[in-house]
C-alpha cells in the first residue's frame, strides 16, 4: 500500500542522530519530507504525538522468524532474516520469495546462506541471491569451522560489498554444550563450554576479514575477551561490527537455574562479569547493534529437559523496552539507543532507513518512553511465548507505527 | 459434609500404617508430622535442608533392621502403584527401587524406555502425563538429561523420585552412601549422627557424575569436607563454588583422608576422548593398595557401582573386608529407597500430621 496523503506527526520529541528536540515529522510519498516545528501543511493528515518520542522504526538485524504481530508490537518495521529457515535461504528463488513476504507493512531483508544448506562447506550462490534481494550473508546459527571456507566466503562478500554476519562460537570447543562453563552449569550438571569459545572464533574471523578486506558483523558478542578483540580490531580500522541481544546485557546464567529452557540461548547466557562487559561495550561503542534474535519456539521445542531443548527466545516485543533501560540507567543516550536499534543495522544492510532525517524512508514509531507494562507470556503477540523476561516490569511502549508513511494496524 | 468420614478414613489408614510400620518415628528430634519433610518430591539433595536429610536417614534406619528379618514384607503401601520409569539403562538402581516398593507392599511396575525410542515420538512430558493418568502414586524416574526429573515434577499429581538425571543429581545414592558410611563408622565406635570433621575424597569422572554432585552436597550438609579428584578434562569448572576442593594429583587428594569414594568413568556420557586409555587412567587414578596407604590408616573405601575392576579400583582394594563398604552401600540402598517412598507417600496416605496439603504456610 502506497501512502496516498501526506502525513504529519506533530508535537513530539524527535530523536535524530544529532540529538533530541521538540518537533514533528512530515512524510510525503513514503519518505520523510520535513522535520521540525510547524512542518504540517494544509491537507495533511495530522497526528498529535502529545509529547511522545518520534523515532525511526526499528531495523532488527538477525531474526529467525517473520512474526509480524510481534514485530509491530515492538516497533520493528524491517527485519533481516537469518538463512536458517526450512529449507534454508541458499537459493535465489527462496530469497526472492521471502524478501516480498512481509510487504507492505514489514520489510524483510533476507540474509543469504554463506554455504549451501548452511553446511559450512560449499559456497552459496551469493551474487544471485543478492539480485534476488539478499542484503547480507550469514553463516547461520553455527560457525563455519573450516577456516579456508570462511576466508573464501569473506573474499566473495568483499567483492560483492555485502556484510558477512557471523556466529562466533568455536564449534570444536562448544561441541554439544548448552551452557557456559562455570558454577551454574556445574551445579546443574549441564554440558558446558568455556566462554573463551567465543573469543577464539572472533579472533579467527577478524584475522580472516582483515585478509579479505570484508565487512564482518558478529551477530552476538557476549564475553569480555571477545569484546576486547573487537575493540582492538576497530582501533586498527578493521571494518568489524558487533551486535548483541538484550538477554546478554539483562541476564546472566543465573537465569537458567531450575533448568528454565527459556534461558537456553545460543550463545549461552554468560557470567555476570561478562554481562557487565557487554554493558560497558555498548557504552563505549564497541557494540554497534542491539537486535532481538527473535526466535519463537513452542512447547515442542522448549518443554524438554534443558539440554534437549532448542535455543532461542521470542525477543521482538521486549527489544525496545530492554534497550531503553540502558538509557534510563545512563549507559547511553536516546540518539545512541536508536542508532543501536535502527541506524547501525540499516547502514550494515545498506538500506535507506533507520534514522529520522529528510529523504529517509518514512518508517516511524511513536514511543511513550515512560509507559510501564509487565511482560506476560500468556498475552504475547509472538507466535510463541518463550521469553526469559516473563513477569518482568518494563518501561516504554510503542504507541503507533508507520511503514513508509502508512499506519500499521 | 464428610469431615467425620475423612477422620474415619484417616485413622483407618493410620492404624494400618502403624500395624505394618516398625516403631521409631516421631522421636521429637525432627519437626512434627509433615513439617519434617515438606517436599512433594525428591528431585535432588540441593533442595534439602540438613535436618531433612537427617530425617530421611533416620527413617531409613528402621528399614535396615526390617530388611534383615526373614519376613521382609509389610503392607504399608498396599494398594498403591509405583512406576519405575527408566529412560536410561540401569540394573542395580532399578532393582533396588523395585525391591523397596515391593517390600512396602506396593504394586511396582517397571517401564523400560530406552531413551532413543522415546525420542522418536512422544515427548518426555507426554510420557509423564500418560503415567500420571494411570494414577501412579509415585513415579521413580531415571533419565539421561539433566533436569528431566525437575521437568516432570509439578506436571504430575504424585510424588516424583529422582533415580538419576543426566549429570545433575542422584539423591538416593547420596543418602544411601551417607547411611552406609554412618553404619560403618558406628561399628567402629566412631559413630555420630553426622560427619563433622570427616574428610572424604571423591575421585573419578566428576564432570559427568551425578553421584559426585549429590554426594558433595549431602556430605557437606552433614559436616564433612569433600575433596574431588579428576584429570582436568573430567573436572567441571567452578566445582570449588560448590564447596569441594579440587585436586588433579590423586596422591595429594588421598593424603590423610578418612573416606575414599571411587567413581566409574562414564563413557556413555562422554563425547570425544577425555582420557588416552583405561590403562593410563589406572596408572594415574586407579585406587591400589599402595595408594590407599596415603589415606588415613583405617580409611574406608566406597564405590557406587558398577565397578570397573582394574580401572578405577583394584580388586584387592574393592574386596577388603574391613575397609571396603561397597556391598553395604547396596544393602543400604533398599532401606533408603523404602524410607523415601514411605515419606513421600504419607500425604496421599493421610498419615496423622501429614494431612495438610503442601503450600499452607510451607514452601514447596
Amino acid at each position: 500500500m502506497k501512502q496516498t496523503r501526506p502525513l504529519t506527526l506533530a508535537n513530539g520529541r524527535l530523536v535524530t542522530p544529532d540529538g533530541v528536540r521538540d518537533g514533528g515529522v512530515r512524510i510525503v510519498d513514503g519518505a520523510i519530507a520535513a522535520l521540525g516545528e510547524d512542518v504540517a501543511q494544509d491537507g495533511d493528515e495530522i497526528v498529535d504525538a502529545k509529547g511522545a518520542l518520534i523515532v525511526p522504526g526499528l531495523v532488527d538485524l538477525g531474526v529467525f522468524a517473520i512474526d509480524k504481530p510481534a514485530f509491530h508490537f515492538g516497533g520493528i518495521t524491517r527485519a533481516a532474516l537469518m538463512p536458517d529457515q526450512s529449507p534454508p535461504l541458499d537459493l535465489p528463488s527462496r530469497v526472492n520469495y521471502i524478501a516480498k513476504s512481509g510487504k507492505p507493512d514489514l520489510w524483510v531483508h533476507p540474509l543469504a546462506a554463506a554455504t549451501r544448506g548452511l553446511g559450512g562447506e560449499e559456497l552459496g550462490e551469493v551474487a544471485l541471491m543478492r539480485e534476488a534481494g539478499a542484503r547480507g550473508i550469514a553463516t547461520g546459527r553455527g560457525w563455519i569451522a573450516d577456516s579456508g571456507v570462511m576466508l573464501r566466503v569473506l573474499r566473495y562478500a568483499a567483492m560483492l560489498d555485502l556484510v558477512v554476519v557471523s556466529h562466533a562460537e568455536d564449534s570444536g570447543l562448544a561441541g554439544d554444550a548448552v551452557a557456559t562453563a562455570g558454577e551454574m552449569a556445574t551445579r546443574l550438571g549441564l554440558p558446558s563450554a568455556p566462554a573463551e569459545a567465543e573469543a577464539l572464533a572472533v579472533a579467527r574471523d577478524i584475522a580472516l576479514a582483515e585478509i579479505a578486506g570484508a565487512r564482518l558483523h558478529f551477530r552476538q558478542v557476549t564475553t569480555a575477551a571477545a569484546l576486547d578483540l573487537v575493540r582492538g580490531a576497530k582501533a586498527r580500522g578493521v571494518p568489524v561490527t558487533a551486535g548483541v541481544t538484550p538477554a546478554h546485557f539483562m541476564l546472566s546464567d543465573l537465569a537458567i537455574g531450575d533448568f528454565r529452557t527459556f534461558g537456553r540461548l545460543s550463545p549461552p547466557l554468560r557470567s555476570d562479569d561478562d554481562r557487565h562487559a557487554v554493558v560497558a561495550a555498548i557504552a563505549d561503542g564497541t557494540i554497534d547493534v542491539v537486535s532481538s534474535g527473535h526466535d519463537p519456539r513452542g512447547p515442542e521445542d522448549k518443554r524438554l529437559p534443558f539440554s534437549d531443548a532448542e535455543p532461542g527466545m521470542a525477543g521482538a516485543e521486549t527489544l525496545l523496552s530492554c534497550t531503553l533501560t540502558l538509557v534510563r540507567d545512563g549507559v547511553i543516550d536516546l540518539p545512541r539507543a536508536f542508532d543501536l536499534l535502527a541506524g547501525a543495522p540499516a547502514r550494515l544492510l545498506g538500506v535507506e532507513a533507520g534514522t529520522i532525517r529528510e529523504g529517509a524512508e518514512g518508517d516511524i514509531a511513536l514511543v511513550d518512553q515512560e509507559k510501564p507494562w509487565v511482560v506476560d507470556r500468556r498475552k504475547m503477540e509472538a507466535t510463541a511465548d518463550n521469553t526469559p523476561f516473563d513477569g518482568q516490569p518494563m518501561q516504554s511502549r510503542v504507541l503507533g507505527l508507520w511503514k513508509g508513511g502508512v499506519k500499521v494496524d | 459434609m464428610c469431615l467425620s468420614d475423612l477422620h474415619g478414613s484417616t485413622s483407618g489408614m493410620a492404624s494400618m500404617a502403624s500395624a505394618g510400620s516398625p516403631p521409631g518415628t516421631g522421636s521429637g528430634r525432627f519437626p512434627a508430622g509433615g513439617h519434617a519433610f515438606p517436599h512433594p518430591s525428591l528431585t535432588g539433595i540441593a533442595q534439602l535442608e540438613r535436618h531433612e536429610i537427617l530425617y530421611l536417614l533416620h527413617e531409613a534406619e528402621q528399614w535396615v533392621e526390617f530388611n534383615r528379618q526373614p519376613d521382609k514384607h509389610c503392607d504399608l503401601l498396599a494398594g498403591m502403584t509405583i512406576i519405575n520409569a527408566f529412560f536410561e539403562n540401569s540394573t542395580r538402581t532399578l532393582l533396588s527401587f523395585e525391591i523397596a516398593g515391593k517390600r512396602l507392599g506396593a504394586d511396582v511396575v517397571n517401564m523400560h524406555a530406552a531413551q532413543s525410542s522415546v525420542k522418536k515420538g512422544e515427548t518426555l512430558l507426554d510420557t509423564a502425563i500418560t503415567l500420571n493418568a494411570m494414577r501412579a502414586d509415585a513415579i521413580v524416574i531415571r533419565h539421561g538429561s539433566s533436569g528431566a526429573v525437575d521437568l516432570i515434577d509439578g506436571k504430575v499429581d504424585c510424588p516424583v523420585l529422582n533415580a538419576g538425571d543426566g549429570s545433575h543429581e542422584h539423591p538416593t545414592q547420596a543418602l544411601l552412601d551417607a547411611l552406609a558410611l554412618r553404619h560403618a563408622l558406628d561399628e567402629r565406635g566412631e559413630g555420630a549422627e553426622d560427619f563433622t570433621g570427616l574428610v572424604v575424597t571423591i575421585c573419578g569422572d566428576i564432570a559427568h557424575s551425578r553421584v559426585a554432585r549429590s554426594n558433595i552436597l549431602c556430605l557437606q550438609a552433614l559436616g564433612a569436607s569433600v575433596r574431588v579428584c579428576a584429570p582436568p578434562a573430567l573436572m567441571p569448572a567452578g566445582i570449588e563454588m560448590m564447596g569441594a576442593k579440587p585436586y588433579v594429583d590423586f596422591d595429594a587428594a588421598l593424603d590423610g583422608c578418612d573416606v575414599v569414594m571411587m567413581l566409574r568413568l562414564q563413557a556413555e556420557r562422554m563425547s570425544g576422548q577425555f582420557i588416552p586409555s583405561t590403562r593410563e587412567y589406572h596408572h594415574l587414578y586407579g585406587l591400589t593398595q599402595q595408594r590407599l596407604r596415603r589415606a588415613a590408616p583405617d580409611a574406608l573405601v566406597m564405590h557406587p557401582g558398577p565397578m570397573n575392576r582394574g580401572v578405577e579400583i583394584d580388586s584387592d582394594v574393592a574386596d577388603m573386608l574391613d575397609r571396603s563398604i561397597i556391598t553395604r552401600q547396596v544393602e543400604m540402598g533398599v532401606a533408603v529407597r523404602m524410607a523415601c517412598v514411605d515419606v513421600l507417600t504419607r500425604r496421599a496416605r493421610q498419615l496423622p500430621g501429614w494431612e495438610s496439603p503442601l503450600g499452607q504456610g510451607q514452601w514447596k
